[in-house]
């Protein structure tokens, strides 16, 4: 399916008849069904990814098999309802938040406009009150007083093979941002709802494979791109080059599974793989090169962004339980974090208790500012933006925030540092000391409202781009505003799908706006010990004044 | 249908306690019997929820962090929005609690040719909520005046404030003009709004006509359809004390005012109204913002789900990692070739 050009979507978002756009949809939603079109699912998992993840965790992603999704035969096993029904009391049982949030919703329709899905496709079930109500039907139907009595009266319907459609095509087309729940009166929060389905979606057997494979390369090789130990270090050494190239030094301090290392530096893997993750990357090294920290970066522990926790909670803690165990062997005293957002998430909200204490390390202490950081006094973890920000602060870093004279930025807050996490302030404080020109989106699209990029939770896969551009619009559409007034042409943020995502969708709606990471213009700026005059940026493009 | 339903059901009430308050027994049926069994059910029900939902853990911390969390000394902390101690949990979900804040934020999108996006201000549900709760609060606490002896003072003060528009006989509470207005207005929001229109479900309409219905026919009781309020309270004591009477002629439009309140406490623990003690259990809201720096324990952990071990990783790529220079635990065995070799000598 041929996918349209920037200028027809737009007219087709802008006009086309939707709940957005005002056109009232003819049947209850329940009498619309779900219907797969290429361009309009993400692909299911293949059997032999299935089965990977069933020799660990049996029962969980259901029977390995190969199935179309726009057939109507799914193959699923003969009990599949009875797995789902029984899954859902599981976990009523196991998430007092999963209970509240299938009752506590009065449909008060504050949500309603608040989901970028939503914005972009005016399609009524993306409503993240009417995504829930897919699941909180089932819910009622079987698990209330109210929807055992009066069944549809009361919102309630029994699953049906038609209902398991709905929740492949719509919780996947729920990045789990939490936008929603910002709004919410009682801070229902849709990224809950859509974990629960997801997990219920698996144990039937109904996965996509751009989550299933990368968590099944996570798993295997350490990071989710699957690089093999060597090729990872072969990859993150060749940056070294282009470093040497741009500041005419060669950082010798990168070493890799080392023992007795200060700090372990752990990284979302497309940093060291894919542009312009790889500019981040540079970003970091020279960071770590300009204070001398003791760092090391782990082949074995090499991916931050977690792909399990697109699945389930038990997937989601195999991963993350790598960081620790390799924190152990290496015999760190703390782990530091790179740019990533669901990484973050993860590690900010589950890591310290999906696994055994990290006690063997200590709290986290800046070797150069001496900062203790209290904040991860349980955790034992860092994020980059903090450590650096703190290095900013004392006057650590020797900067030449000229570098950047040739980016007008703006930032892009990543939805899981900032309402699942509360870092907002310190990647700005950031950009304010490393470049001249920093301006602000609008604030309804910034901070604690901030949009998502529109393709994460392991939706950033080629074969629903239209999809993504949609989810996207929102972002874009701010970014658009301050590139038109302040004349942006660099949109930074802290998170590695966004860095992958970001760069498509502006190349899409907004095409000459780049997209960076926030330590790459940190780097860009540092004023290293016996570098050559500096002329071009780690992208080998010129800098201000040095056009030529 | 959706709201079809809900309205038939509503007048059917009505309808069964204007009758039912005629024949014989049935003002013991409607003032008494109603009253204490949906009470009952009320009450069970709702302590039934609150605890059934405290059944089930919170494993996790996962507060919406809306504001910038507690970090470096210097960073200014949003301590309501983005609480790291108790105390600033309380004041967010005190702030949500009595003045709805979560809904104060609520923005209108939308979107126009280009295409653009535009984002406004959009307060009145919030306005409208909070007039509708407060008007509803201030109604139940002034009925209280009926099931106490001697009226306690809080709620004769109430009461003044409640009537201070005017003076008159009998005095005009703007409480319930308010509740009414509020209610007509969420119930046009409903169905005016296609969006809201499209996710309201019978019991959306349900409670609001219902409370429609009490609120009027309160309304109607006390300035229109006067009824011997000496017989009520008398009635209403007795309940309370557990020996009902009836001692005078009271109006039909009482028996239907009760019907439609002992209908809305019978149907409170059953459906979404139970947002009420909801709204303090939310995990998104009444946890603070401190997964790093303290930590905490999931109850249903499962200790035997484990990383895939260093050992295996090195397993499968130590000839890999030695030609690349990687540190590894265990050494390459000798190759085959040279372990002939040194068999032969």
């Amino acid at each position: 399916m041929a996918q349209p050009k920037a200028d027809e979507l737009g007219v087709m978002v802008a006009r086309d008849p939707s709940l957005m756009t005002g056109a009232i949809p003819t049947r209850d939603w329940m009498d619309v069904p779900a219907i797969f079109k290429p361009g309009n699912y993400c692909y299911p998992a293949k059997a032999s990814m299935v089965a990977y993840h069933n020799k660990s965790l049996p029962g969980l992603f259901g029977e390995p098999r190969e199935w179309d999704v726009e057939s109507d035969d799914w193959k699923l096993p003969e009990n599949w309802k009875e797995i789902i029904i029984n899954g859902i009391r599981e976990r009523l049982d196991k998430f007092r938040s999963f209970k509240i949030f299938m009752d506590c919703c009065v449909r008060c329709g504050a949500c309603a406009d608040k989901c970028h899905f939503f914005l972009g496709t005016g399609d009524p079930k993306n409503m993240p009150v009417l995504r829930a109500e897919l699941l909180r039907s089932v819910y009622r139907n079987d698990f209330t007083k109210a929807g055992k009595i009066l069944g549809k009266l009361a919102g309630a319907r029994p699953m049906t093979f038609g209902v398991l459609k709905e929740w492949f095509m719509y919780f996947y087309q729920c990045t789990e941002c939490r936008r929603c729940s910002v709004f919410c009166p009682y801070g229902i929060d849709t990224a809950e709802i859509t974990m629960m389905a997801r997990e219920l979606l698996h144990l039937v057997g109904v996965g996509t494979n751009w989550i299933l494979e990368p968590a099944a390369n996570s798993n295997r090789t350490g990071n989710h791109l699957g690089l093999q130990p060597h090729t990872f270090k072969e990859n993150a050494e060749f940056l070294l080059d282009d470093i040497e190239e741009v500041t005419g030094i060669h950082l010798n301090s990168l070493t890799f599974n080392r023992k007795g290392a200060e700090v372990l530096f752990v990284i979302p893997s497309a940093d060291v793989f894919a542009d312009p993750g790889i500019f981040t990357f540079m970003g970091y090294l020279l960071i770590f090169d300009h204070i001398g920290l003791d760092y090391t970066i782990s082949t074995y522990s090499s991916e931050g962004g977690n792909f399990g926790s697109f699945t389930n909670n038990e997937l989601m803690k195999k991963l993350n339980g790598k960081m620790y165990a390799e924190a152990k062997r290496l015999g760190v005293k703390w782990i530091l974090g790179g740019e990533c957002g669901h990484m973050w998430r993860v590690v900010h909200q589950y890591m310290a208790t999906m696994n055994e204490p990290g006690d063997f390390m200590e709290i986290p202490v800046s070797p150069i500012t001496g900062t203790r950081f209290d904040n991860a006094a349980a955790l034992k973890m860092v994020h980059i933006s903090e450590f650096t920000a703190d290095l900013i602060y004392h006057n650590k870093l020797k900067i030449d925030k000229s570098r950047n004279d040739h980016r007008v930025v703006t930032f892009h807050d990543s939805c899981n540092p900032s309402r699942g996490m509360g870092m907002l302030d310190e990647p700005r404080y950031i950009l304010n000391n490393v470049c001249n020109n920093f301006h602000d989106m609008p604030e309804n699209a910034i901070r604690e409202q901030t949009f998502c990029c529109g393709s994460g939770t392991g939706l950033n896969t080629g074969e629903i781009m239209e999809l993504r551009m949609r989810g996207g619009l929102p972002r874009a559409n701010a970014v658009k505003y301050v590139e038109e007034k302040y004349g942006v042409n660099m949109l930074s943020c802290v998170c590695a799908i966004d860095r992958a995502t970001l760069l498509a969708l502006m190349e899409y709606w907004n095409p000459n706006v780049g997209v960076c990471g926030v330590s790459e213009l940190v780097g860009n700026s540092l004023i290293m010990d016996g570098e050559k005059e500096r002329d071009q940026d780690l992208r080998f493009a010129p800098l201000a004044g040095m056009e030529g | 249908m959706k709201i079809l339903y809900p309205l038939i059901a509503v007048l059917a009430i009505i309808l069964l306690a204007l009758i039912g308050a005629q024949v014989s027994g049935g003002q013991w049926l409607f003032g008494v019997v109603l009253p204490y069994v949906t009470f009952a059910i009320f009450l069970g029900g709702f302590i039934y929820r609150v605890t059934n939902w405290g059944k089930s853990p919170v494993p996790f911390r996962i507060p919406t962090t809306c504001g910038q969390a507690a970090s470096l000394p210097w960073i200014k902390q949003d301590k309501i929005d983005d609480p790291s101690t108790l105390s600033g949990v309380l004041i967010r979900m005190a702030l949500e609690v009595f003045l709805f804040r979560s809904l104060f934020r609520n923005t209108k999108a939308e979107v126009h040719d280009g295409p653009k996006l535009v984002y406004g201000s959009s307060k009145y549900l919030w306005l409208f909520g909070l007039m509708f709760h407060y008007s509803f609060l201030v109604i139940v606490i002034r009925h209280l005046r009926l099931f106490t002896n001697p009226v306690p003072s809080f709620v004769q003060a109430l009461e003044f404030g409640d009537g201070i528009m005017q003076l008159g006989v009998p005095v005009l509470y703007q409480s319930g003009l308010i509740l009414l207005l509020a209610v007509t207005f969420l119930f046009v929001r409903r169905v005016l709004m296609p969006q809201i229109r499209y996710i309201s479900l019978a019991n959306d309409y349900f409670p609001l006509l219902l409370i429609f219905g009490i609120a009027s026919t309160g309304i109607l009781m006390r300035y229109f359809l006067r009824v011997d309020i000496d017989s009520i309270k008398k009635l209403l004591m007795g309940l309370v004390t557990f020996s009902p009477q009836f001692t005078g002629e009271i109006g039909s439009i009482f028996f239907i005012h009760v019907a439609l309140v002992c209908t809305l406490m019978a149907y409170f623990p059953f459906s979404k109204l139970m947002h009420l003690g909801g709204v303090f259990m939310s995990p998104t809201r009444n946890l603070a913002n401190n997964s790093r720096s303290v930590r905490h324990v999931n109850p249903w952990n499962d200790p035997n789900i484990k990383p895939h071990s260093y050992a295996g990783y090195e397993d499968d790529f130590r000839e890999f990692m030695v030609d690349a220079g990687l540190p590894v635990e265990k050494e390459l065995p000798p190759p085959p070739a040279a372990a002939d070799e040194t068999a032969k000598e």
